[in-house]
């Protein structure tokens, strides 16, 4: 097991390595067929692995492998790899969609400019992105958090000659980081505390009073409870940045620059994800607060990024911020204590949300070849408003379509209802059991549920609205549409198969039920005990029983809310029963506020990074002109003046005294020399006198 | 031959300095090839000395100890321990890589590699000293040489930058030689020799000097002297003019090596001699670190000047050294080492870079490219694994001694620890702003026929992407050799009382 999680982990890698240093040579020979042909072999072994899971049925299932890496003596870093049947399934999903990607963008991406290039960085992704599932713990997952970063950087900005693409590249990682310097500050609270980085140690540490015990050595001395929610919301920020909850949403829907398989495999199906698997590796130390905290931005990311997708043009545009709702929706799963409903939305969407990508990448696809027919480089070929009735040119492309969006928008049969419905079934169970503390006030708590339904008729109504513009009603564009054909097989086979995937059935054999998520899925995956004992923990026994009370309700209310979602698209975008232009007139600021995506992106630049690049060029100013050259220099021009000045006076008075010496001694010469005669008469006088002088002083 | 060793690596290059001054100015392939030739044996001497240190001691080894000059108890005293040996390394790779990157020096050759050999040994000479006055003195050899690089081969603005430079230094020398002297005659016998002087450490925190704390009064002279070299604010403004201005394997050789002889400074002299000023001076040390990684990286975002803007980075990347180094604790003290080893590879990487562009285009405004990539791709991928390796992307060495120190800072430094972590998106943010404006976008069309980077400087530039990478990856080796002297050097500082934390 150990030896094909390894296998999995560094084929991909692999990969890489040859497509950067010798991919170039073999590109005319079809170099790109070794990537496609090693991430389909990772995904047989995921499948093996898959098939031994299931052979065991053991949901408490684990296996770890430590390996020193980094040993100081008295401080140490171990690396390794942790595998439960959450990582197994992860791993599923990782290569499934990597393989389906890989073998798509050979079609998708032929001719590119870097071509080979692209099928490296595709490969030191998945590579990235299997570390971060098999790690054991917080600090190899934040090597590789990184990693995955710089590969969406490198995807994001794969036609970099575009403005738009570098800039894209750059706000991804750079926002990405704001999250990560959160989550690092966390693994510190949590090492400084523990003594580890490692899942599973900190789960037993904080469980034997390790936490309570240690905790006041920080922040002069803080209630251990309270740090430990305020560890659990810092590493949780690494989440908020990566799976692009709010504030921390902006770069997500830049990051379309991307190739559209890039955006499919990346910023759809497995690295946005990626903040989710890490919220359900540290579930078990999240004290109810943090989850309560978590929760609300999940809750309040799914609404509002729904809100904006509503009115967005751009295909991809549409599915991206359907992208960040539904990762809210995952997130407030965790906070709500609904952590096998949130993982199983978290492998649903992956799939869904992956061939929703590929396919709007096949109308682009279309659209594009189309264009390029008619020699126009100035229509955009991701604009809804050139698309319409390519239904009958784009049969598979359009069936997928359709499968996978009723899947998104959570109607029976299709594997997003089963899990969408387990997570609203959740929220319900949550509000209802929230009784004491600030939750309880106002009824607070039911916000969640609101949240989640509201959302849920929002989604339903843009996917339906985006598929009437694109695949129903007239040729927009006559011209273009006359070129439209159907994708290569390369690209409709890896769209079928992630429609099939997004079938109930999928996850709920060997049951056949439609309505029920009971199957091999809820058998293997169970939510983990809380190890909080620092304070109030998670109330789990309470919620699941809850759960199981909303589940009717909730079910039934989502059918609903999706019904009606459903029902407003069709009669605006099929039936043209309620003009859009016309409600979007009436709803004014509304609707100008969703177009405009709130305003976050200009509040951002204008409220924080031009002000603040303002200072650091004041800064450098200062720096230059005052501090060094004013202030520094300023010594050495005082320095220098106070010299002048020392010069002169050593001219003056010093040399002046020595030269006034000078001047005495040469008079005194002057005058003595007349003394000098040389007449020996003349010195007989002067000793004579000198002789008298002596005899009567010393008479006297 | 391996008891001298250390005294062999130091002499070396004095040795070629003068066979090079004696041969013919014509011969330009003989002083280039002589220059390579001697630091490419100095090198694999470093390479040897490593292998005949024991790892697993915290001992100096490889001691060289004689009289010299008995009068005044003066030795000639020279030793390597887990301090000292990465940045002997250090200091041999990045002198050997340099004469490469100086091949293309278009003046007076003869002098410059002379005189380039003779600041290799004042180097080499810091580090194996164990002797404060030979320290001394190899520490002023290293000035002159540095003035007349900056000042006849650098830049237009050479000789103000010269200046300044010599002047900065010499002021920190002046202070650094009367705290010296201060010890010597504070010490009982008088003497120069660093592990007496540490011996007799409690004596300098007991007595008195001008009316206050002996031990405050010296560590702060010494202070001085070395903040300016590391540079820390406020003493850094020599920083970025010398290093635009002096030619580029210069630039490598200041942000490589001599930065490091003022973190140097504080752990081989200040720390273990002067314990009790060390704890007493640790928060303001921790502070003035934060600034420097706050300050530096947000003058590194506002610059327009791409060598101004690595240059910088410097101030900022080793304010993470200071911060580990004042936690006082295991993982922040290697960790602050192996920063300082880090950055002299990558920093060293980054002037290289720069250099290669300004050798092609004449100048170096971040703002004058654009889409570059296009024409120079090897070069543009070689300095975006510069570049990541100098925003600390994981899988490079900057990573982890960054990690290390933050991870050794936080339980001391709680605060100031978390602000610091700002650093680490102002780094990603003026690197990736800076990579974009010059390689991405549309090409600039001044630079279609931009000529690609060639095998000399691939050759210079190779090694030390290898070593960031393998560090990266594999970091036991180099830590091993640093921890066991560290973690003893911890302990030891540590004896004299608590950190006063934040």
């Amino acid at each position: 097991m150990i030896k094909l999680a390894l296998f999995i982990l560094f084929l991909p890698l692999l990969s890489f390595v040859l497509q950067i240093f010798f991919g170039r040579r073999f590109e005319e020979k079809k170099g790109e067929w070794v990537s496609v042909g090693i991430q389909f072999s990772t995904l047989i072994m995921s499948l093996v692995m898959l098939v031994m899971m299931l052979s065991r049925s053991d949901p408490d299932f684990s296996l770890e492998l430590h390996q020193s890496w980094l040993d100081l003596g008295l401080f140490k870093i171990d690396l390794g790899i942790y595998i439960d049947n959450i990582t197994v399934i992860m791993l599923n999903v990782v290569a499934i969609i990597s393989a389906l990607v890989h073998l798509y963008s050979t079609a998708y991406m032929a001719g590119d400019v870097r071509y080979s290039r692209y099928f490296g960085f595709l490969g030191i992704f998945t590579f990235s992105m299997n570390g971060i599932v098999l790690a054991n713990s917080l600090f190899m997952i934040y090597i590789f958090w990184e990693l995955v970063g710089l590969s969406s950087y490198l995807l994001i900005g794969h036609w970099w000659e575009k403005d738009s693409a570098a800039n894209a590249g750059k706000k991804a990682f750079i926002t990405n980081r704001i999250g990560d310097i959160g989550m690092f500050t966390g693994m510190l609270i949590i090492a400084t505390v523990l003594g580890t980085f490692n899942f599973q140690l900190i789960g037993e540490r904080i469980h034997d009073g390790m936490w309570a015990a240690n905790a006041g050595m920080l922040f002069g001395g803080i209630e251990p409870h309270k740090l430990l929610t305020i560890a659990g919301v810092l590493v949780f920020m690494g989440a908020v940045g990566k799976s692009a909850q709010f504030p921390l949403h902006v770069w997500l829907p830049d990051a379309m620059e991307g190739p559209t398989p890039v955006s499919a495999l990346i910023h759809a199906a497995t690295m946005v994800a990626a903040g989710v698997y890490l919220t359900v590796r540290i579930f078990p130390f999240l004290t109810a607060d943090a989850m309560a905290t978590i929760a609300f931005i999940g809750g309040f990311t799914a609404i509002y990024a729904a809100t904006i997708a509503i009115t967005q043009n751009d295909i991809k545009k549409v599915l991206a911020y359907s992208t960040v709702s539904q990762l809210g929706y995952m997130i407030m799963a965790l906070g709500t204590g609904a952590y096998v409903a949130g993982f199983f939305h978290l492998v649903t969407h992956a799939m869904f949300k992956g061939a929703l990508f590929l396919a709007s990448g096949s109308v682009i696809h279309a659209m594009h070849h189309s264009l390029h027919k008619l020699k126009d480089h100035e229509t955009d070929p991701q604009d809804m408003r050139n698309m319409g009735g390519l239904r009958s040119k784009m049969p598979i492309t359009f069936g997928v379509f359709m499968v996978t969006t009723a899947a998104i928008s959570g109607i029976p049969l299709f594997s997003g209802f089963l899990s969408k419905d387990a997570i609203l079934a959740g929220t319900w169970a949550y509000a209802a059991n929230v009784h004491d503390g600030w939750l309880a006030h106002l009824h607070l708590a039911w916000i969640l549920p609101v949240f989640g339904f509201g959302a849920a008729a929002i989604t339903a109504f843009y996917m339906f609205r985006l598929i009437f513009m694109t695949f129903y009603g007239e040729a927009k564009k006559p011209q273009i549409f006359k070129h439209i054909k159907e994708s290569p097989k390369a690209m409709t086979v890896p769209l079928v198969v992630l429609a099939v995937m997004s079938l109930f059935i999928v996850f709920t054999l060997p049951s056949v039920n439609p309505i029920s998520d009971h199957g091999w899925f809820t058998t293997v995956v169970q939510a983990p005990e809380s190890a909080v004992t620092t304070g109030a923990a998670f109330d789990l026994e309470n919620f699941e029983h809850g759960l199981h009370a909303a589940h009717v309700p909730a079910m039934v209310t989502s059918i609903i809310v999706a019904g009606l979602g459903i029902l407003l698209a069709v009669l605006v975008y099929l039936l043209g029963k309620i003009s859009a232009d016309n409600l979007a007139a009436k709803l004014g600021a509304l609707y100008r506020g969703s177009y405009n995506k709130w305003y976050m992106d200009e509040f951002y630049i204008n409220g924080i990074i031009r002000p603040f690049l303002k200072g650091c060029e004041a800064l450098g100013r200062f720096d230059l002109d005052f501090y060094d050259h004013y202030l520094i220099n300023g010594w050495g021009r005082n320095v220098k003046r106070t010299s002048k000045g020392v010069g002169l006076a050593d001219d003056l008075i010093v040399d002046g005294a020595v030269n006034f010496s000078g001047i005495v001694f040469q008079w005194l010469g002057w005058t003595l020399k007349f003394i000098q005669t040389g007449k020996i008469q003349n010195y007989l006088i002067f000793v004579l006198i000198g002789a008298t002088l002596l005899f009567v002083v010393n008479v006297f | 031959m391996e008891n001298h060793l250390l005294s062999i690596v130091t002499f070396l290059p004095i040795f070629g300095a003068v066979v090079i001054a004696l041969v013919p100015r014509e011969k330009l392939n003989w002083i280039r090839w002589g220059a390579a030739g001697i630091t490419g044996l100095q090198l694999i001497l470093a390479i040897w000395i490593l292998k005949v240190f024991n790892f697993s001691t915290p001992d100096v080894q490889l001691v060289e100890h004689y009289a010299w000059i008995p009068d005044f108890n003066i030795e000639y005293f020279m030793g390597l321990d887990g301090l000292s040996a990465p940045m002997v390394l250090l200091t041999a790779l990045l002198s050997f890589l340099a004469v490469f990157t100086s091949w293309n020096i278009e003046k007076a050759q003869k002098g410059y590699f002379a005189l380039f050999l003779l600041l290799d040994a004042g180097m080499m000479g810091v580090f194996v000293s164990l002797d404060f006055f030979l320290f001394y003195i190899f520490w002023e050899v290293m000035l002159l040489p540095m003035y007349f690089l900056i000042g006849i081969w650098g830049g237009p603005q050479r000789e103000y930058a010269a200046i300044k430079f010599f002047l900065y230094t010499l002021f920190g020398s002046v202070l650094l030689l009367l705290g010296m002297l201060a010890l010597y005659f504070i010490a009982e016998p008088h003497t120069f020799n660093m592990l007496i002087l540490a011996e007799q450490s409690s004596q300098f925190g007991k007595g008195m000097l001008l009316g206050m704390n002996a031990g405050k009064v010296i560590f702060m002279l010494l202070f001085v002297g070395f903040a300016i070299k590391v540079p820390i604010f406020p003493f850094h403004t020599w920083l970025p003019l010398a290093h635009v201005e002096a030619p580029t394997a210069i630039s490598v050789i200041l942000a490589g090596v001599l930065l490091k002889m003022g973190t140097y400074g504080f752990l081989r002299i200040s720390f273990p001699i002067l314990k009790e000023a060390a704890i007493w001076f640790a928060l303001p040390l921790a502070i003035l670190g934060l600034i420097n990684v706050i300050y530096g990286a947000m003058a590194a975002l506002a610059q327009r000047d791409l060598k101004k803007m690595v240059a910088y980075s410097s101030v900022s990347h080793m304010g993470f050294v200071l911060l580990g180094m004042a936690a006082l604790t295991p993982a922040g003290m290697s960790g602050a080492v192996f920063q300082m080893f880090n950055h002299g590879t990558i920093s060293a990487m980054l002037f290289m870079l720069v250099g290669v562009l300004y050798d092609r285009a004449h100048h170096r405004d971040i703002e004058g490219f654009g889409g570059i990539a296009k024409v120079v791709p090897i070069y543009a991928g070689v300095t975006a694994l510069a570049f990541f390796a100098g925003l600390g992307l994981p899988g490079f060495s900057g990573f982890i001694s960054e990690a290390l120190c933050f991870i050794g800072a936080f339980p001391v430094f709680t605060w100031i620890t978390i602000l610091a972590t700002l650093g680490i998106v102002l780094n990603a943010a003026y690197f990736l702003w800076a990579y974009q404006r010059i390689f991405m976008g549309e090409l600039n069309s001044k630079y279609e026929k931009l000529e690609e980077i060639n095998n000399r400087e691939l050759f210079a530039l190779i090694p030390l992407a290898v070593i960031t990478f393998f560090l990266g990856v594999y970091p036991t080796p180099m830590l091993n050799l640093i921890s066991s002297s560290l973690n003893q050097l911890v302990e030891v500082v540590k004896s004299a009382g608590m950190v006063a934390g934040l």
